[in-house]
């Protein structure tokens, strides 16, 4: 029962992320990514974590995914920069040296790991909230992220807004000095 | 499934957005290449951690790069923007000055 799934999933993840990489389009690409999120999702299930496949649906898929599609409406979509021979050749080079490395790692047999049979396959949400407020573990990233979350908020909001009334502001006053240094 | 084949799966994700940041010029492209290299980053590191008996801590870390993922994708779209604004294009090559 579970090969099939994974072999569904890890297809998705896997065709998705290729859409992105082939296709013209940055539309076609942003539903690519979906896939390519919705497949990585589904394999957090099959390794017993539901919370973090829930977390990967609302933040990657509910928000992320949304922001860029905000991006592709707010910019041209230019899609003479797509060229096969550029693309194809990175893939050959980097899924060539990338295979390489992972025989390499394959053939060497030097994972130490229990294969398969856990006692509790599933993590409960439980465990992860004591877990994110004790403070043993890890309290400080938690309070951390919160710190950075806002930063970033209010960073981007500063970054992107348009600076219209600034500009004014400032060429009021580089008029006003040049005035004054007339006089 | 064992762990390789979770294994094999984030790095086919790993090589293909590695992929999509080198080839594709379009800063958008560049920025989904992004995220499906920190989606196998993440895949990585629950699988491991699922396989090796600590199935919490992997799960907990993968929470903390999803957030740095959202806080990067939010400052980084309100930088692309930007950067339309003042060069008319989004390739990543066509920003040659810092002060233009």
């Amino acid at each position: 029962m579970e090969a099939p799934v994974f072999l569904f999933f890890a297809a998705l993840a896997v065709a998705g992320a290729g859409i992105v990489l082939f296709h013209r389009s940055v539309v076609h690409a942003a539903f690519g990514l979906m896939g390519a999120l919705f497949g990585v999702a589904g394999l957090y299930l099959l390794l017993g974590a539901d919370f973090l496949a829930v977390v990967q649906l609302m933040i990657y898929v509910g928000g992320i995914l949304v922001l860029l599609l905000f991006g592709v409406m707010l910019t041209p979509d230019d899609k003479a920069e797509f060229s096969r021979m550029r693309v194809g050749g990175t893939l050959f080079v980097v899924g060539g040296g990338a295979l390489l490395l992972g025989l390499r790692a394959a053939g060497a047999e030097s994972w130490a790991m229990a294969e398969g049979d856990l006692a509790e396959p599933v993590t409960r949400i439980r465990e992860i909230g004591l877990a994110f407020l004790s403070r043993g573990h890890s309290l400080v990233a938690f309070e951390l992220a919160a710190v950075l979350l806002t930063a970033a908020l209010v960073g981007a909001v500063m970054i992107a807004r348009r600076r219209v009334e600034a500009q004014d502001e400032s060429t009021a006053e580089h008029v006003r000095e040049t005035s004054g240094g007339g006089n | 499934m064992g762990l390789g084949a979770y294994l094999a799966v984030s790095g086919a994700l790993l090589v293909i957005g590695l992929c999509v940041c080198i080839a594709r010029r379009n800063l958008l492209f560049v920025l989904m290449g992004i995220e499906l290299i920190l989606n196998a980053a993440n895949l990585n590191v629950v699988a491991f951690s699922r396989f090796s008996g600590t199935p919490l801590e992997g799960q907990i870390f993968a929470i903390f790069v999803i957030i740095l993922a959202a806080a990067e994708a939010a400052v980084a779209l309100a930088i692309v923007l930007n950067l339309f604004g003042v060069f008319g294009s989004i390739r990543p090559d066509r920003p040659d000055e810092l002060r233009a």
